[in-house]
C-alpha cells in the first residue's frame, strides 16, 4: 500500500501501536470503565491523602489531652472537628492516626501473605505428587491451630506491638492464599504454554515464575482486595478484645471499640471511626469486584 | 541413525493401578526424514514422544531405550535433558491458542528461548527471533514480534510456535497435532511450511497426527499406533498401496475422498 502523504503513515502506525495492548491494560481499561470500582478507587484514594495529611491539619495530636474540651461533640470553632473523647483527645487526628495504622496493617500484613501463600500454593501445586501432599497437609494442620490462642501467646511473650500484629495476621492470611493460589496453579499448569516453556528447556524456577506466576495474578489481584480489608476486620477485632494496637497509638477497630462503650453518652466516638472504617472495607470489596469482572475471561 | 527408539514403555499409575500407555514402541529417524506416527486418539502417541524427553506428568513411568545420537534420553537428568529440549530436539503442540503464554510478548518468550540456550545477549537475540519470524513468513515480523499472543490469529500463532521451535536449529522437530486446531486452507500452509523448513533447517520431523491425508503429503515412513503397540510400519508408499494390517485399511478407508468411487 502507498500512502499519499507521511502523516497518513504515521496516523496508522500510530493506530498499530495502541492496538498491541497486554492483557493487564486491557483489563484496566474495563476496570475504568467500571463506574463503582473507578468511585470507590476515587474514595479510597482520597482516603490514604487525608489520613497521611490529616493530622497535620489540626492543632492536635493524637495525644494531647485538652482539659477544658473533655467529651465534646464536633465543634468547628476549638479546631475539634470530630469532637473529644473521654480524656479530652482529638477525635480527628486520632481517626487519622488510626487509620495510618488500620491501612498499613492492611496492606503489609496482605503482602506478607502474598508473598508466602503464592510462592508456597505455587510450588507445591507445580512439583504435585508427595510434595504437594506434604506441603498441603502442613496448611491443614496450621488451619486447625485455634488462632486466637496462638495470638494471645504471643502477645503474652513477646508483648504487644505492632510488628507482632503484622506477623501474627500475616501468618494466618497466607493459609487461604496457598490454597487458592494453588488450586489456580493446577489449572494453569495443564496449559500448553506450561508445557512448551518445559519443552523449551526452561527450569521448574523459570517456569513457575515467568510462565504461572503471571498466569495466576488475576485470582490473586481479586482476592487482594478481600484480603484487604478482611485484615482490617481482624486488627479490629483484635483490638475489640483488647490485643491490639498500644495506646496512644491507636487504629479504627480501636476506636471503634472504645467509641461502642460510650456510645449513648458520645456517638460520635463510635461514629467517625466507624463511618471510616466501613467505607474503606466498601471500596475495597468494590474495587475487588470490579476487577473479577475485569479479568474475566469470558468478556474479552 | 539419529533417534533410535527400541521396546519403550510408559505406565500411568493410577488409584485403579497401573496402566499401560505405550507398550513396545519401536522405531528409527534417520537423518532428514520425516516419520508419521498415526493412530487413533489415546494410542499413545504422544505419550510415548513426551516420555523421550521426561515430559510425562509425575505418575508416569518410563522405560525401554530411546538413543539420540551417543545419548540415552531415557533415565538422563533433568538437568541433561533441560540441555537437549528446545535446543536440538523441540516440538509444537496441537492447540496454538494456549501454548503461548498469553502475558508475555511473543519477543520476550522468544529470546527467552535463546538466552537460555545460546547465551544470546537481548539484541542479537532479538534480531534472530525477527529472523525466525520472517522464515515462517509473518509479514512485518520485526513489529509483530512485539504483540501479545492473543493478537495473531490462530495459523499465526502456530507460525509464531514453529519458530520458536527452530530457534536453536533443532536436530529433531516434534510436531505433535500440528494442524488438528486449525481450518483446513490454514492445515495445508502449516504443512507447507514444516516440509519447506524441513529442508532449509535440515531437521529431522516426527510428525504426530491422527490424519492420515496428513501424513501422505509429509512422511518419508509411518508408524501406525493402536492401544499402545505398533500395529504396522512401513514407508509411506507402501503403506497408501499395500497396508498390511486391517487396522491401516480400516484407517485408510475412514479418510474421506472426493471421488466416491474412490
Amino acid at each position: 500500500m502507498i500512502f499519499r502523504r507521511k502523516r497518513d503513515a504515521d496516523r496508522l502506525a500510530a493506530t498499530a501501536e495502541v492496538a498491541s495492548r497486554s492483557l493487564w491494560s486491557n483489563a484496566m481499561r474495563r476496570l475504568i470503565r467500571n463506574r463503582a470500582a473507578l468511585a470507590a478507587s476515587a474514595v479510597l484514594g482520597l482516603m490514604v491523602v487525608l489520613v497521611l495529611i490529616g493530622p497535620a491539619l489540626s492543632p492536635y495530636d493524637q495525644a494531647t489531652q485538652d482539659y477544658g474540651m473533655i467529651w465534646t461533640g464536633p465543634d468547628a470553632g476549638s479546631g475539634h472537628l470530630f469532637g473529644t473523647d473521654s480524656l479530652g483527645r482529638d477525635l480527628f487526628v486520632r481517626t487519622m492516626q488510626g487509620g495510618r495504622i488500620s491501612l498499613t496493617i492492611g496492606v503489609v500484613t496482605t503482602l506478607v501473605s502474598l508473598i508466602i501463600g503464592v510462592t508456597y500454593g505455587s510450588v507445591a501445586a507445580y512439583f504435585g505428587g508427595r510434595v504437594d501432599s506434604l506441603m498441603m497437609r502442613a496448611v491443614d494442620i496450621l488451619y486447625a491451630m485455634p488462632f486466637l490462642f496462638f495470638v494471645i501467646l504471643l502477645m503474652v511473650a513477646f508483648g504487644r506491638n505492632i510488628y507482632l500484629i503484622f506477623i501474627t495476621i500475616g501468618a494466618v492470611s497466607w493459609l487461604d492464599m496457598a490454597r487458592i493460589v494453588r488450586g489456580q496453579t493446577l489449572s494453569v499448569k495443564q496449559k500448553e504454554f506450561v508445557e512448551a516453556a518445559r519443552m523449551a528447556g526452561a527450569s521448574s524456577f523459570n517456569v513457575i515464575r515467568r510462565h504461572i506466576v503471571p498466569n495466576l495474578l488475576g485470582v490473586v489481584a481479586v482476592y487482594i482486595t478481600l484480603t484487604i480489608p478482611q485484615v482490617i476486620l481482624f486488627e479490629s477485632f483484635l483490638s475489640f478484645l483488647g490485643l491490639g494496637v498500644q495506646e496512644p497509638a491507636t487504629s479504627w477497630g480501636t476506636l471503634v471499640k472504645d467509641g461502642a462503650d460510650e456510645m449513648s453518652r458520645a456517638p460520635w466516638l463510635l461514629i467517625f471511626p466507624a463511618v471510616f472504617l466501613a467505607t474503606t472495607l466498601f471500596c475495597f470489596n468494590f474495587i475487588g469486584d470490579g476487577l473479577r469482572d475485569a479479568l474475566d475471561p469470558k468478556d474479552r | 541413525m539419529l533417534l533410535q527408539v527400541t521396546n519403550l514403555r510408559v505406565s500411568f499409575d493410577t488409584p485403579d493401578g497401573p496402566v499401560d500407555a505405550v507398550r513396545g514402541l519401536d522405531f528409527e529417524l534417520a537423518e532428514g526424514q520425516t516419520l508419521g506416527i498415526v493412530g487413533e486418539s489415546g494410542s499413545g502417541k504422544s505419550q510415548s514422544v513426551r516420555a523421550l524427553l521426561g515430559l510425562l506428568d509425575s505418575n508416569g513411568r518410563v522405560s525401554g531405550s530411546a538413543r539420540y545420537r551417543d545419548t540415552e534420553l531415557i533415565g538422563l537428568s533433568e538437568r541433561e535433558l533441560r540441555r537437549i529440549r528446545g535446543s536440538r530436539i523441540a516440538m509444537i503442540f496441537q492447540d496454538p491458542m494456549t501454548s503461548l503464554n498469553p502475558h508475555l510478548r511473543v519477543s520476550t518468550q522468544m529470546t527467552e528461548v535463546l538466552a537460555q540456550h545460546q547465551g544470546l545477549r537481548r539484541r542479537a537475540a532479538m534480531s534472530r527471533a525477527i529472523e525466525m519470524l520472517e522464515a515462517v513468513r509473518i509479514p512485518d515480523a520485526a513489529r509483530r514480534i512485539r504483540y501479545y499472543p492473543h493478537q495473531f490469529s490462530g495459523g499465526m500463532r502456530q507460525r509464531v510456535m514453529i519458530a520458536m521451535s527452530l530457534l536453536c536449529q533443532p536436530d529433531i522437530l516434534i510436531a505433535d497435532e500440528p494442524t488438528t486446531a486449525l481450518d483446513v486452507t490454514v492445515q495445508a500452509e502449516i504443512l507447507d511450511l514444516i516440509r519447506d523448513l524441513r529442508t532449509r533447517f535440515s531437521t529431522s520431523v516426527i510428525l504426530i497426527t491422527h490424519d492420515l491425508g496428513v501424513v501422505a503429503g509429509t512422511c518419508d515412513h509411518v508408524v501406525v499406533m493402536r492401544d499402545g503397540e505398533v500395529v504396522e510400519r512401513a514407508a509411506v508408499g507402501a503403506l497408501f498401496d499395500q497396508p498390511q494390517h486391517d487396522y491401516t485399511r480400516r484407517l485408510l478407508a475412514a479418510v474421506p475422498k472426493l471421488d466416491a468411487g474412490g
